[in-house]
């Protein structure tokens, strides 16, 4: 059994009551969510926090609310909770292809949405998802709350916008009429961290070119969105060719790293590869008809 | 075919008829089991029971300058802590291996892997010794370390191993098998020749439970209750009599349920040594319970067996001869579990099930800055690497000649009408029939239709692979003239005592880790004396309860001790003849045995059953001369041979073109371990088995970086394929008995172990084929297919 190093530990009763208990026990304070993420680094003793305040009972942090154009998601809802939500498969399908993929059932009935993107591992699955999406994030002071975009809450590996006082507390994701999106993740066994991902999402204007697009890839150390990739997607007719193209672009805004999952050329390889993949089943699910079709993976 | 053929099926088990002897029965440990009712090393809990913690090294190889355990001792819940200065003046600081080298216990002058074992703490709870192992100061001086195994004999490589005298360098032994001259010139004269460097790369048995130990010595009458995570508690027993000093007769070691060993639970380990240690030192139980990454950063580890492998053959695809070298990575203290004249264990079965004019091997051994080991992992004594070189090797031969891998296969099996046969490495094999084997799996699986929805898919540029491996295993060691480890004989007994009421218990000296022997050795009980197995209680696991042997690993445990059973059952059958004679009162010759029961020849009314005869044996019976008043016996076996298991495997795989990814499809496995004494449980054995080789030959790999960085120190890192990663297992079976076990049973626990990496790995190099692969190296990741796939295939270590 690997033990952590003594800690206290605290539980919130409400998003008040957690922002007191953070401010009271300083710095050294850490939120649980989930604790997929937080209580192995504890175990490893790579994580040290004096206090951990438990967000558990916050059951006003766990919803999934259709608001307008937006889809409202607590930030305590559960890996679990998204795959079950059939109206998140309908709407947001890039969210069910990575849930699918993130972890195994066990971590999903735990891990959630506001814990992945608090703890922004560079391997981590819902931040591209949420890149892609064009989310934003609700992040909850004591001073009050402010909304962000994906850009701005990003701020490179396990760093984010979100303050060691304040909470994230909502992930807001736009609904958008004929847009359609996935994810597709190399894994070297089920319920392993990615080798490399991608996720994109498209949305179609009435005479069928694309209006929008973005990309984002996973562990392959491209912060943000492909933004050159997706250029060259607007205005043009779905096609293996211009997909070929946004898929060698993508690949070249990768900067990915040897590691055990794999060496630096296949990585980018897969860069190009699975940005293809998902820009052809995004396309579909967007309404495109069939695709030119091209020789190749 | 024999008798045991012609056994009418027994449906599954829950009704009244229940087969009295072999057949589907449910195991009778599981409901312990799935009620979460077992009892591990780490449920037990003694009163005033202490923890005990490890502090490892950071670093490969260093020298250690100086441990200061001041601070620690001063945290308010230590009680001891314990460095190798202090083993040193109990003389304890060395223990022997299992090869007869010397393992440090903790270390004193250097330390040799990351790991090793430095101090060890002991407090109120774990947390505390955890928590005072920061407290520890250790000042290490860094050496460089040897890595790589091909560099460990350069001149020059730094000498690991400056503790044994007069050591310059990194050597620990050659060994070979076969005539070298024989080989040299049948290759000279072969018309085909290839060779292939082939990896078994370093992996980890990786059982659900960890090692460890709890110590509790009683200073007042000097005696020693060691409860372990062991295969084979009566060794550990006579080697911790032989170490500590401690009289054999005042241990007693208790192995109680064990969460898998795959013969990662044989040797003893440093931990075990220090929990005693504890004990001694604090007059209180002292329990240690390594946690996952010591599990795979410290104990036996398994293979790392780099190959170099070359096989003769004429045109038509005759196999001739098989050749190889072999490095053999040992790590930094010779540690491996090996019959002693065996120092590359049984690799010598690399002929395989092929009828050879010549066969050479010779292995050299190395150390290196790595975790020592070697036995472990359903490894049969290196019969798994043997297999997989030579099941790699024949697909090599096959691409090389353009013939069909099971075709070539069928062409070169020994034939039924040659065995026993004698093989050129020394080897008799006891009894075989491969073809019907080979055909019957090739059918279950559609092989020819496979072969032409391959062929279409090829067509298409998809990628798509169908690999075959046929292996023969030598297990059940072994003969006591031949094998021993550290100088104790490789039997095992069995005592059997049949209660007055006609119940009985049987004792064993092997001990399960999972593989059902309390369903087993009762079934074997019950099939010699028609005692219902459920009226017979398995004894195991406790030095005090169980006659003397050397326990479990090698699929050893129905091959010798469940020989031991069933002569014992014959002797106390015999004895109850005599019972029964005086009982009925006719001669023993008069009487005639069916299952459970004496009776009169040409009278079958007139019988005793084993329950009356119990009753009689105990009660007033006038005994005949020379029986005494009981139906116990007690055997220990002495196998004349080993046994030979086989089988035929078929795997099908697809390959994603663009991303590598391997999908294991399809895969059949038709196995031969002669007789079948309970075909559930060789079923559970064989699906356990296929799930380590594909984890193998697709993800499982303990690497190490230039600095002796272990890179596969915890699950995230070291994989083990789960449920998702296989597919349904398609089991078939036939059934030669051995000739010379007492009820012709050869062991299946390793045979899928053995047999199924090589199926797999051919099956993707034949996935890979039409983009001119011939051979690949495990573990088939995505990243490794794909470099195989640009033509850049590389070994993993
Ligand atoms: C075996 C395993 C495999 C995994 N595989 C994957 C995978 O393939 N892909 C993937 O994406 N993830 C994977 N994960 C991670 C998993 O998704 C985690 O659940 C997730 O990363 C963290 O969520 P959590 O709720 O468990 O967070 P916690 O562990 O509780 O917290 C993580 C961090 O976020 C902070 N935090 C949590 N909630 C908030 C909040 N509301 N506001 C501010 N800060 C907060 C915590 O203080 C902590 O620093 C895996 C985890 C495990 C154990």
């Amino acid at each position: 059994m690997q033990v952590p190093a003594p800690f206290e530990y605290a539980r919130a009763t409400s998003v008040a009551d957690a922002l007191e208990l953070l401010e009271r026990h300083g710095p050294e304070a850490r939120v649980l969510a989930g604790g997929h993420s937080l209580l192995p680094m504890m175990k490893l003793r790579l994580a040290r926090p004096d206090w951990l305040i438990d967000l558990g009972d916050l059951a006003e942090l766990r919803h999934l609310i259709r608001d307008g154009d937006w889809l409202r998601v607590g930030a305590l809802t559960t890996h679990a909770d998204l795959l079950a939500s059939a109206q998140v498969g309908r709407l947001l399908p890039i969210v069910h292809d990575a849930e699918r993929v993130i972890a195994d059932p066990v971590v999903r009935n735990r891990g959630t949405i506001g814990g992945s993107l608090g703890q922004a591992d560079p391997a981590e699955d819902l931040s591209t998802v949420c890149d892609v999406l064009r989310a934003r994030v609700v992040i909850t002071g004591r001073a009050g709350e402010r909304v962000i975009g994906m850009e701005e809450f990003h701020r490179g590996p396990y760093e984010t916008a979100c303050e060691q006082h304040e909470l994230i507390t909502e992930v807001r994701f736009p609904v958008r009429p004929r847009s359609g999106s996935a994810y597709e993740k190399v894994e070297r066994r089920v319920g392993d961290w990615a080798v490399a991902a991608a996720g994109a999402a498209l949305v179609l204007a009435d005479d069928g070119t694309i209006a929008d697009a973005s990309i984002g890839l996973t562990a392959l150390g491209l912060s943000g969105l492909a933004t050159d990739a997706a250029a060259v997607l607007l205005g043009t007719h779905p096609s293996e060719e211009v997909f070929a193209e946004a898929g060698r672009l993508a690949a070249a805004a990768s900067s990915p790293v040897e590691d055990q999952r794999g060496p630096v050329d296949y990585k980018r390889h897969l860069a190009e590869e699975l940005t293809r993949r998902v820009l052809r089943s995004a396309a579909e699910r967007a309404g495109a008809g069939a695709l030119t079709a091209v020789q190749g993976g | 075919m024999t008798a045991v053929e012609h056994r009418p099926a027994n449906p599954a088990a829950t009704s009244a008829d229940r087969p009295i002897g072999f057949g589907r029965i449910q195991r009778k440990e599981d409901p312990r089991f799935v009620r979460g009712k077992g009892r591990y090393v780490d449920d037990i809990v003694l009163p005033g029971m202490l923890h005990g913690a490890i502090l490892r090294s950071p670093v490969a190889h260093a020298r250690l300058v100086s441990v200061d355990t001041t601070e620690a001792l001063a945290h308010p819940k230590v009680h001891a802590v314990i460095t190798g200065r202090d083993l040193e003046g109990l003389n304890l600081a060395w223990a022997p291996t299992l090869s007869a080298d010397v393992q440090a216990v903790l270390a004193t002058d250097k330390v040799r892997f990351q790991g090793q074992e430095v101090a060890f703490v002991v407090a109120e709870d774990r947390y505390a010794a955890r928590d005072a192992l920061e407290l520890i100061d250790v000042e290490y001086e860094e050496l460089p370390p040897v890595i790589d195994a091909r560099r460990a004999l350069d001149p020059g490589a730094p000498v690991i191993r400056d503790d044994l005298a007069g050591r310059t360098d990194n050597h620990v032994f050659d060994w070979e098998a076969g005539d070298a001259a024989e080989t040299d010139a049948v290759f000279a004269a072969a018309e085909v020749v290839v060779a292939q460097e082939v990896v078994y790369p370093r992996v980890h048995p990786a059982p659900m439970e960890t090692c460890g130990a709890l110590a509790d010595y009683d200073p007042v009458d000097g005696t020693l209750t060691l409860y372990e995570t062991t295969q084979a508690p009566h060794a550990h027993r006579t080697l911790f009599a032989m170490v500590a000093g401690i009289p054999e007769h005042k241990i007693r070691v208790i192995s109680p349920d064990i969460g898998g060993g795959f013969g990662n639970k044989v040797g003893i380990y440093p931990g075990y040594i220090l929990a005693v240690v504890g004990s001694i030192v604090t007059g209180r139980p002292v329990k240690w319970m390594e946690d996952r990454s010591e599990n795979l950063m410290s104990t036996s580890f398994a293979r790392d067996y780099i190959m170099r492998g070359e096989i003769a053959a004429t045109r038509e695809g005759r196999i001739l001869a098989v050749r190889t070298h072999v490095l053999a990575d040992h790590g930094a203290f010779n540690a491996t579990a090996q019959p002693t004249k065996y120092p590359a264990g049984f690799f010598s079965i690399f002929t395989g099930s092929y009828d050879l004019q010549a066969a050479h091997c010779a292995v050299t051994g190395v150390y290196t800055n790595k975790a020592p080991g070697g036995v472990a992992y359903a490894c049969s004594f290196r019969v798994t690497e043997a297999v997989y070189l030579v099941e790699r090797m024949v697909d090599v031969l096959a691409a090389e000649l353009g013939m069909d891998p099971a075709e070539l296969r069928l062409r070169n099996f020994i034939r039924p009408e040659q065995f026993p046969y004698r093989n050129k490495t020394g080897w008799e094999y006891d009894s075989g029939d491969y073809e019907p084997a080979m055909r019957k799996a090739l059918e279950m699986a559609g092989y020819d239709e496979l072969r032409r929805e391959q062929a279409e898919k090829r067509a298409r540029g998809e990628l798509m692979g169908i690999g075959v491996s046929f292996f023969t295993e030598t297990v059940g060691a072994g003969p006591r003239k031949h094998m021993d480890i550290l100088g104790l004989g490789m039997n095992d007994g069995a005592e059997v005592r049949v209660h007055p009421t006609g119940k009985a218990v049987v004792r064993l000296s092997v001990q399960t880790q999972g593989q059902g022997h309390e369903t087993t050795f009762a079934q074997i009980l019950a099939e010699e004396l028609g005692i219902p197995p459920e009226d017979i209680d398995v004894v195991h696991g406790d030095t005090d309860r169980t006659p003397f042997g050397l326990g479990t690993y090698g699929s050893r445990s129905t091959p010798v001790s469940g020989g031991a059973v069933a002569l014992a059952a014959r002797k106390v059958r015999d004895k109850a003849r005599a019972i029964a004679a005086a009982m009925l009162e006719t001669r023993p010759e008069d009487l005639e045995w069916e299952k459970g029961r004496w009776y009169v020849q040409g009278d079958p009314s007139a019988g005793r059953t084993i329950a009356e005869i119990a009753l009689g044996a105990h009660g007033t019976v006038a005994l005949p001369e020379g029986v005494d008043g009981n139906l116990d016996a007690e055997v220990t076996y002495d196998p004349p041979n080993l046994t030979f298991p086989f089988g035929a495997y078929v795997c099908v795989v697809d390959v994603d073109r663009g991303t590598g990814k391997v999908r294991v499809r399809r895969f059949v496995a038709v196995d031969d371990c002669g007789t079948r004494i309970n075909p559930m449980i060789i079923e559970g054995q064989v699906h356990g088995g296929l799930a380590d080789g594909v984890g193998m030959a697709l993800m499982e790999f303990i690497g190490f970086d230039e600095q002796g960085n272990c890179l596969g120190g915890s699950f995230m890192d070291y994989l083990i394929p789960t449920a998702m990663e296989v597919p349904d297992w398609e089991t078939g079976h036939t059934v030669t008995p051995s000739p010379h076990h007492p009820i012709g049973a050869k062991g299946i626990g390793e045979s899928a172990t053995v047999g199924s990496p090589p199926a797999v790995v051919n099956a993707v190099v034949d996935a890979l084929a039409p983009l001119g692969v011939r051979h690949m190296d495990m573990p088939c990741t995505p990243a490794r297919v794909w470099a195989a796939m640009q033509g850049r295939a590389t070994p993993p270590i």
